[in-house]
């Protein structure tokens, strides 16, 4: 192309980039940038705080800030649903790909929950894990009693019970804490609503395009329905695995804000808060503006460098 | 793993291994489906009920209450909420798929200096936790005096990295001899955009409008912080209230989750095709 050409070709690019570049500047890029200066400040919304740069003092002090680990804890022990959720989405992949009758019936009803994934979902959940009239419970009580056991159901939102038996303030292990409480709800609650969403599609798609004659000659050689699946499928899919990975990692960091807001208001004893629920009260309630940002600005921090790590580790373990 | 592997070795399997994992493939999908749906359904019985009966363990209303519905609307302004909430996705989803896809062209299509490095910031971007850049979102709209207002809900969500990356991956997949065709019968980039491409995203576009219509639609952050007169509450946020000032109606609050659900289930069925496809094209390398 000629050189006119060519400039005129960028000039276009530049006229139909405009609308959205400086969307982009002004929502994503200016504040991105504007949060990291705010957050060597005391910025409060409150009136009678004089505003004052600090330097990295809400850095340090957020080292120091005992409810910061405590949520940072919170959130990675939501990521346990995460593998649940990934290989479940393979299972129900895989039961669809294999092109029976009512495919498109069961896709749909599957894929109904992320569908409508939201404030109106979370109280309904709320009210199906209610202890007294909730029909989980109901259920789980029924069981018990049939088989004569002599527990008591969970009683999920209201408890600070978890698997670990972490204490809900102190960052250390408590005998009587060991159950299922509050964040596994939640966590329960995450796999319904995932298991059958993107993921799932991502990996239909992906199913799809593994070449037939692969699978055909492994069969051909003797090979049977798990081999096939763990040495041509699974390397097949790996490219998909690794983006689901990637990118639920960096949902999972950045959730569990509808959650405790809708649900819990992330009680009991703060084990539902997560780290993007506490920067939202300190911004939001508490008005620290600055102190607030300095969260967002690690939490950032944190999602870049795990991403990081995956994308090193993973293009190395699949590329070999 | 061998047993596994001898079960339906071809030639071995038969007729009774293949009907018998065939028949294994059904069960386990419809425990699947019907875990999927009972809580809808439970919550469509519960909505039916009078109160006292919510809390009996038959699912089934003893004496079906249909006037839940309509105690919904006198109790708050439900009306209201739903049309906040649709006219604003409406006007989003507007404006994100348009700018989106003008966007979306100059990435696709057109040849001009630093074009890819200009669209890896763009990814870069999708790393963002949403608070971080929430905050000064917050404050900017203070300083416009914009908060409590429906421009201060629909103008900083007008713009998405997602659907640029989404409409970028559909539009590299049609051919490029169609608009080289064009472009030597004289067409200017615009015409090309309008009446060559757009008209074969479709599929994208649609898929892009869904996603954002429904995200809106159900968006709860933006409109918590920025909104405070009853008159611009949204339908999430008008249930989050409803449900902390009237949490004891169980059957009321979960009419009103129902009226909430029905129109996306509706307007789900009746786009799946084109939703499928959306996901399964942002995965695409390129």
């Amino acid at each position: 192309m000629s050189a006119p050409g060519r400039r005129h070709e960028t000039l276009a690019a530049l006229g139909f980039l405009a609308p959205n570049f400086i969307g982009f500047l002004v929502f994503t890029a200016g504040p991105l940038l504007f949060s990291l200066a705010v957050s060597f400040s005391n910025w409060s919304l409150q009136q009678n705080i004089p505003f004052q740069w600090t330097g990295a003092e809400n850095y340090g002090e957020l080292a120091k800030d005992k409810q910061f680990w405590i949520y940072f804890v919170n959130t990675i022990y939501m990521m346990l649903g995460m593998p649940v959720a990934i290989a479940g989405s393979l299972v129900c992949a895989l039961l669809l790909a294999q092109r029976l009758r009512g495919i498109v019936v069961y896709r749909t009803l599957f894929y109904l929950p992320t569908f409508v994934n939201g404030v109106a979902l979370m109280i309904l959940w709320k009210a199906l894990y209610n202890p007294s009239f909730g029909p989980i419970n109901a259920v789980l009580d029924w069981g018990l009693q049939m088989l004569h056991i002599p527990a008591k159901a969970p009683q999920w939102l209201l408890s600070t019970a978890n698997l670990f038996g972490l204490d809900p303030q102190e960052l250390a292990v408590t005998w009587t804490k060991f159950g299922l409480g509050a964040r596994d709800a939640l966590i329960i609650m995450g796999i319904w609503i995932a298991i059958g969403g993107n993921n799932m599609l991502l990996y239909l798609a992906a199913l799809t395009n593994v070449p037939q004659e692969l699978t055909e000659a492994a069969q051909i050689d003797g090979a049977g329905r798990w081999a096939v699946f763990r040495h041509v499928t699974w390397p097949q899919l790996a490219p998909t695995t690794f983006f689901i990975v990637v990118m639920s990692f960096i949902g999972a960091f950045q959730g569990g804000f509808e959650q405790a807001r809708v649900m819990t208001n992330g009680g009991p004893s703060g084990t539902t808060t997560t780290l993007s629920y506490y920067i939202y009260t300190k911004a939001f309630e508490e008005f620290q503006i600055g102190y607030a940002s300095a969260i967002s600005w690690v939490l950032f921090a944190i999602i870049f460098v795990v991403t990081m790590i995956n994308w090193k580790f993973g293009s190395e373990s699949w590329n070999e | 793993m061998r047993a596994d592997g001898k079960y339906i070795a071809p030639g071995f399997g038969g007729w009774w291994h293949r009907q018998g994992r065939w028949g294994a493939s059904h069960v386990l999908l419809a425990v699947l489906a019907v875990t999927t749906t009972l809580p809808f359904l439970w919550m469509l019985l519960a909505s039916f009920k009078p109160l006292e009966e919510v809390e009996q363990v038959n699912p089934f209303p003893t004496e079906w209450q249909p006037q839940n519905y309509r105690r919904v609307f006198e109790q708050i302004p439900f009306a209201r909420y739903y049309f906040n909430s649709v006219f604003i996705a409406a006007w989003v989803t507007f404006l994100q798929v348009l700018t989106s896809a003008m966007a979306g062209y100059a990435f696709a299509r057109l040849r001009w200096p630093g074009r890819d490095h200009v669209f890896k910031l763009y990814l870069a971007t999708l790393m963002i936790p949403g608070v971080v850049t929430m905050i000064p979102n917050f404050t900017v709209m203070v300083k416009l005096h914009l908060l409590d207002s429906y421009l201060g809900l629909i103008v900083p969500a007008a713009f998405s990295a997602f659907g640029t990356f989404l409409l970028r991956q559909f539009m590299l997949t049609i051919p490029t001899s169609l608009d080289e065709a064009a472009a030597i019968d004289g067409a200017s980039p615009w015409r090309i955009f309008w009446d060559v491409i757009l008209p074969l995203a479709r599929p994208g576009l649609i898929a892009l409008a869904i996603f954002s219509f429904m995200g809106n639609y159900q968006s709860l952050l933006w409109p918590l912080i920025l909104t405070k007169s009853e008159s611009l509450r949204t339908l999430p946020i008008g249930m989050l209230d409803f449900d902390s000032t009237y949490g004891r109606q169980t059957n009321l609050i979960m009419a009103a989750t129902v009226m909430n659900v029905i129109p996306l289930v509706i307007l789900f069925v009746c786009t799946q095709r084109y939703l499928v496809k959306g996901i399964q094209m942002g995965a695409v390398k390129g």
